[in-house]
C-alpha cells in the first residue's frame, strides 16, 4: 500500500481540477464544497504521511514510460516539508479566494487552475527523480498562466506573456540539462548526498554546464537575479494568486528545485568540489540585496511585496549554497517561514484593497484604525520578515548567520545585517503610516469583509508567531529541517 | 483472408459502397472506421504477442510476388490513422453532409493502410497514387474558389512527386531487378542506385511538403473543410514521411548526402514554418504553417538518425509523427468549430465580446501543449529521445535548432491560446458560451489523447521495438 498516500495526495487536487473546470460558473455552492473538502482532505492526508515518514515508512509510486524513463513519486523528509507548506496554505488560500472572488467571473476556470497549480506543487514535492520533477515543474508553468491573466485586462495579458516567456525559457534550460544528465548518468533519482558516483572525476566540465542549465531553469521560478523580471509584473493577478504564487507555488518550486539539485542530485560535496557553491552563494547574495534595494522605491504595495519576495527567497538559496549544515537548517526552515510570512502579508494587502481600496504605501495612513485585524496580521508578517525575535524570520536569520560563521564566511553576517536594515527601511514606513498617522480627512469606511477574508491572514499570522516561539518543538519547521539536514550531512 | 489484407480492403470496399449509396454514406463510413480501428488494435495485439506478421498475397513470395508486412512501426501508423479517423468520422457524421466526402475519406484510409503495410516499392507507388488523388478531392470538396485553386496546386505538386517516385522505382528496378524492400539496401551500392534513391526521396519530399517544396501545402490545408484539413495535415503527409523513415530503416540511409540534406531541410522547415505561423493572420493558416514546422522537425529526426538508424532517434521520429497526428487533427477540428461559432477565423477577431471561450478553444489549448512538446505529452517523450540521442552523438547544433523551434512554436501557439483565456473587460456580462457539439467532443477527445499519450508511451515504444522481419 506504499503507493496509496502519494497517489491520494496528488489526486485530491489533480483529480479535482478537471471536475471543477467543467462546472458551470453558477454552481457556486457545489464548487466551494468540492474545493474545501478536497483541500481539507489533503491536509489530513499530508499529516498522516508526515507521521509515517517520521517513523521511517517509505512510499513509492512508479509508472514506467520507457526504458530508463520513469515517473516516480515518493515521500522523504524534504518532500514532507514542502507538502505540509503547500497543503496548509492551499486550504487557507482557497477559503480566502472563495471570499475574494465573490461575484467575479470565470470562477470555475480560476479554481480549476488553482487546483492544478497545487497538484503541480505536490508533484514537485513528491518527485522521486529529475524527470518527474521536470514534468510537474512544466505543468506548474501552464497551470499558473491562466491565473496570472485572470483579470483579462491588456496589462494582465502582457504580464502573462512575459511570465510565459521567462518560465518556458527556463523550462527549456531545465529540460536540456535534465536530458543531458540522463544521457550521462542514466536515471537520476533523488538520493541524499547525490547520485553521480564517480562522474564528477571523469567529466567535470559537462557536469558544470549541466549544473548551470539546471539552476538557470529552476532559478527563473526562484526569481534569482537576473531572471526575476516576471515576478513584479505578475502582480496584476488577483490577491489570492499573488499570495499563492509567492508563498508556495512558483517561487518555492524554484527554491525547492535548487535544494533537490544541490542536495539530492549532485550532493554538497560534489557541488563544492566542482567549485559551484561559491558562485551560487554570490548570486543569492546579489539577489538578496538587489531585491531589497528595489523594494525601497516601490509605492505600489503589492510590487513592494514582490521585490521583497525576490530578496527573501534567496535566503533559501543562500542557506543551501553556503555548504554548512547550520546554514542549511536556516535556509530550509526559511522555505516554510518565508511562506507563512509572505502569505500573511499578501492576504492582508488584499484585504486593504478589498476593504478600503488601499493599494499604495502612500494611502496606508491610519490603517490600524480602519482595519485593525488586517493591519495587525500585516505587522506580524512584516516584523517577521525584518527578523524581530521571537517571530519565524528571526529563527531563519539566526541559523543563516551562525551557518555563515560555521562555513568561514563572516561576510554573511554583514549581508544579513544589511538586508535586515533594508527590510526595515521598506517595511517600517508602512507600519508607521498604518499605526501612527491619522486617517486622511473625509475617508469613508469601506465595506465589511466576511470571515472568509479575515480568518486566513489571522491564522497565518498566528503560525508566524508559533513557528518562532515553538521553534524547538519536534514538529516545528525548524525541528523538521534539523531532521532533514542530519540526513544530508551526517 | 487474413487480418492484414482485410484492413486494406475494408476501407476500399467502404469507399465503393459510400459512393454507391450516398444516403447511407455517413453510417457506412462510420461503421467502417470503427471496424478499421478494431482491426488495427487486433493487429497491434498480434504483433506485440508474436512479432512481425507477414503475408504473401496468393502465396507468391518476394521477389516475384507481393508481400504485406505488418511490423511494429506499421502497426503504430495504422493505429494513428485509426484513432484520427474515428474522431474525424464522428465529426463528419454529425456535421452537414458533403457529397463525396465519405468515398474520398474511405479511399484515403485504404490507401494509407496499404502504404503502411506494403513491402514492395511498386505497390507503394500505387497506394501513393490513390492517396494523392483522394487528397486532392478532399481539398477541392469545400468548393470555394480558394480551395479549387489550392486543389489544383496540390494536384500539380502531387503529380510531380509521383513522377519522381515512379522514375526512381523504375531506375531501381533496372539496377536491382526487384521491387521488394530488399532492393533498397542494394541501391546504396552503385551510383545509378543512389540516383534512384535520390529521385524517390525527392518525390517523397514534395509529397511530404518538406521545406522548401511545401509551397502547395498551407493553401491546401487552410482552405479545405475542417474534417478534410484534419485528415490532410494529420495523416496524408505522414504517408510520405512514413515512407522516408521506412526506406531509411531498410538501408536507404546509406548515403550520407541524402541524410544530411534531409536534416538540413527539416531544420529549415522548422524555422520557416514557425516564422510564417508567427505572422499568420488567419487561424487555419497558422495551423497549416505549424504543420510545415512539425514536418521539418520529424524530417530532422529521421535525417540525423544515422546509418544504421539509431533506435532512440528513429523511434523519436515515429513518436513525433504519432503525437503530431493526434494533436494536429484535434487542432483543425477545433479550429473548424471556432470558425463556425465566430463566423470567421481571423486571429485578431478571436476576442469577441459576446462570445465566451468554449470547449473547442479548450481543445485547441490542450493540443497546443502537445505540439510545443511539453510534458507529459508524447511530443515531449519524442523530443526527449531525440535530444538524448543527439547528445550521445555530439550534435549540439541540431539541439540548439530544436530548442529554437520549440520556443518559436510556443510563441506562435500562445498567440491563439492567450486569446482563449480572455475574460474580464474583454467579455461582456451577457456573453454566451458556444454550445457543445459532436465536433467539440471529437476535438477534445483527440487533444486529451495526445496529452495523455506520453504517459502511455510504453505501448507504442514496445511496438516499435518489435524486430523487423
Amino acid at each position: 500500500m506504499s503507493f496509496f498516500l502519494p497517489l491520494a495526495i496528488l489526486m485530491t487536487s489533480l483529480g479535482v481540477a478537471p471536475v471543477i473546470l467543467m462546472m458551470p460558473d453558477s454552481a457556486r455552492r457545489l464548487r466551494t464544497g468540492v474545493n474545501l473538502a478536497a483541500a481539507s482532505l489533503k491536509v489530513a492526508l499530508v499529516a498522516w504521511l508526515s507521521y509515517e515518514v517520521a517513523h521511517g515508512t517509505s512510499f513509492d509510486l512508479r509508472h514506467s514510460i520507457a526504458q530508463g524513463l520513469e515517473l516516480h513519486l515518493q515521500a522523504d523528509a524534504l518532500s514532507v516539508l514542502f507538502l505540509a507548506l503547500s497543503s496548509i496554505l492551499w486550504l487557507l488560500t482557497t477559503i480566502y479566494a472563495v471570499g475574494y472572488l465573490e461575484g467575479g467571473t470565470d470562477r470555475s476556470r480560476f479554481f480549476g487552475f488553482f487546483s492544478l497549480c497545487v497538484a503541480s506543487t505536490v508533484g514537485i514535492a513528491m518527485a522521486g527523480n529529475l524527470f518527474t520533477f521536470l514534468v510537474f515543474f512544466e505543468l506548474l508553468t501552464l497551470a499558473t498562466w491562466p491565473l496570472v491573466v485572470h483579470r483579462g485586462t491588456s496589462e494582465a495579458h502582457r504580464a502573462g506573456r512575459i511570465y510565459l516567456a521567462y518560465t518556458l525559457g527556463g523550462g527549456l534550460a531545465l529540460t536540456l540539462g535534465t536530458i543531458w544528465l540522463y544521457a550521462l548518468a542514466g536515471e537520476v533519482a533523488f538520493e541524499p548526498r547525490g547520485v553521480l558516483g564517480d562522474i564528477p572525476e571523469t567529466s567535470p566540465l559537462a557536469l558544470t554546464a549541466i549544473f548551470v542549465l539546471l539552476i538557470a531553469g529552476v532559478g527563473v521560478k526562484a526569481a534569482l537575479v537576473p531572471l526575476h523580471g516576471w515576478l513584479p509584473l505578475s502582480m496584476v493577478a488577483p490577491a489570492p494568486v499573488s499570495a499563492l504564487l509567492h508563498a508556495v507555488a512558483v517561487v518555492k518550486a524554484g527554491a525547492f528545485g535548487i535544494m533537490r539539485i544541490v542536495y539530492d542530485v549532485y550532493g554538497v560535496e560534489t557541488v563544492q568540489a566542482l567549485g559551484l557553491a561559491a558562485p551560487l552563494a554570490a548570486l543569492a547574495a546579489l539577489t538578496i540585496l538587489w531585491g531589497s534595494f528595489r523594494a525601497l522605491t516601490q509605492d505600489d504595495l503589492k510590487k513592494r511585496l514582490a521585490y521583497s519576495t525576490v530578496s527573501q527567497v534567496s535566503y533559501i538559496t543562500l542557506g543551501v549554497a553556503l555548504i554548512s549544515p547550520v546554514a542549511a537548517i536556516g535556509g530550509l526552515a526559511h522555505l516554510v517561514h518565508q511562506g507563512i510570512m509572505k502569505i500573511t502579508l499578501f492576504l492582508a494587502a488584499g484585504n486593504f484593497a478589498e476593504g478600503e481600496g488601499v493599494k499604495t504605501v502612500r494611502a496606508m495612513d491610519g490603517m490600524g484604525k480602519r482595519m485593525p485585524g488586517a493591519m495587525l496580521a500585516f505587522t506580524v508578517g512584516a516584523l517577521g520578515m525584518i527578523g524581530i525575535p521571537p517571530l519565524a524570520g528571526f529563527v531563519s536569520k539566526w541559523y543563516l548567520g551562525a551557518g555563515g560563521l560555521d562555513a568561514g564566511q563572516p561576510m554573511v553576517i554583514a549581508l544579513l545585517a544589511g538586508s535586515s536594515l533594508l527590510n526595515a527601511a521598506y517595511f517600517l514606513p508602512i507600519l508607521y503610516r498604518g499605526w501612527f498617522c491619522a486617517p486622511p480627512e473625509g475617508v469613508t469606511p469601506g465595506r465589511r469583509l466576511g470571515w472568509m477574508l479575515a480568518i486566513p491572514p489571522a491564522t497565518t499570522a498566528t503560525l508566524v508567531l508559533a513557528a518562532g516561539l515553538l521553534a524547538s518543538a519536534p514538529f516545528s519547521p525548524l525541528g523538521w529541517t534539523r531532521f532533514i539536514v542530519s540526513l544530508e550531512y551526517l | 483472408m487474413s487480418d492484414i489484407s482485410l484492413i486494406v480492403l475494408l476501407p476500399l470496399l467502404a469507399a465503393v459502397l459510400t459512393a454507391a449509396l450516398p444516403r447511407q454514406a455517413a453510417a457506412i463510413g462510420t461503421l467502417a472506421t470503427g471496424l478499421n480501428a478494431f482491426l488495427a488494435a487486433n493487429l497491434g495485439r498480434q504483433i506485440l504477442h508474436s512479432g512481425t506478421v507477414t503475408e504473401a498475397i496468393g502465396d507468391w513470395t518476394a521477389p516475384l510476388g507481393i508481400t504485406f508486412d505488418a511490423n511494429g512501426l506499421a502497426s503504430v501508423m495504422l493505429a494513428m490513422a485509426a484513432i484520427v479517423g474515428l474522431a474525424v468520422s464522428l465529426q463528419a457524421a454529425a456535421g452537414p453532409a458533403r457529397a463525396g466526402f465519405w468515398p474520398l475519406w474511405m479511399a484515403t484510409l485504404g490507401a494509407l493502410n496499404g502504404l503502411f503495410l506494403s513491402s514492395d516499392l511498386f505497390n507503394i507507388y500505387v497506394a501513393f497514387e490513390i492517396l494523392g488523388l483522394a487528397a486532392v478531392g478532399l481539398t477541392a470538396l469545400a468548393g470555394t474558389r480558394a480551395s479549387l485553386r489550392a486543389a489544383f496546386d496540390y494536384l500539380t505538386a502531387g503529380l510531380v512527386g509521383s513522377l519522381l517516385v515512379l522514375l526512381g522505382i523504375a531506375l531501381s528496378y533496372s539496377v536491382t531487378g526487384r521491387v521488394d524492400m530488399e532492393a533498397v539496401a542494394m541501391l546504396t551500392q552503385s551510383d545509378t542506385g543512389r540516383i534512384a534513391l535520390a529521385l524517390i526521396a525527392a518525390g517523397l519530399v514534395v509529397k511530404a511538403a518538406l521545406f522548401p517544396l511545401h509551397f502547395w501545402m498551407p493553401g491546401a490545408h487552410s482552405s479545405a473543410a475542417p474534417a478534410a484539413s484534419a485528415l490532410l495535415s494529420a495523416l496524408v503527409v505522414k504517408g510520405a514521411l512514413y515512407l522516408v523513415l521506412r526506406l531509411s530503416l531498410e538501408g536507404g540511409a546509406g548515403t550520407e548526402f541524402l541524410r544530411n540534406t534531409l536534416a538540413v531541410l527539416g531544420a529549415g522547415g522548422m524555422l520557416w514554418g514557425a516564422w510564417n505561423a508567427l505572422r499568420a493572420e488567419r487561424l487555419k493558416l497558422l495551423v497549416a504553417h505549424s504543420t510545415v514546422a512539425q514536418i521539418g522537425l520529424i524530417a530532422l529526426a529521421i535525417g540525423v538518425a544515422g546509418n544504421p538508424l539509431e533506435t532512440g532517434l528513429w523511434q523519436a521520429a515515429a513518436l513525433l509523427m504519432l503525437s503530431h497526428a493526434l494533436a494536429k487533427a484535434a487542432m483543425f477540428l477545433a479550429v473548424g468549430r471556432i470558425a463556425e461559432a465566430l463566423g470567421h477565423d481571423r486571429i485578431s477577431g478571436l476576442n469577441r465580446e459576446e462570445l465566451r471561450p468554449g470547449p473547442a478553444e479548450f481543445a485547441f489549448a490542450i493540443a497546443a501543449i502537445s505540439l510545443v512538446g511539453l510534458p507529459p505529452t508524447a511530443g515531449f517523450i519524442g523530443k526527449w529521445f531525440l535530444i538524448e540521442g543527439l547528445i550521445d552523438k555530439g550534435g549540439i547544433h541540431w539541439i540548439a535548432l530544436i530548442l529554437l523551434g520549440t520556443a518559436l512554436s510556443a510563441a506562435y501557439l500562445s498567440r491563439v491560446v492567450s486569446r482563449c483565456l480572455r475574460g474580464g473587460p474583454h467579455v461582456s456580462a451577457t456573453a454566451r458560451r458556444p454550445p457543445w457539439r459532436t465536433g467539440d467532443v471529437a476535438a477534445l477527445g483527440l487533444a486529451t489523447g495526445a496529452l495523455l499519450l506520453g504517459l502511455a508511451a510504453a505501448l507504442p515504444i514496445s511496438l516499435l521495438e518489435t524486430p523487423f522481419a
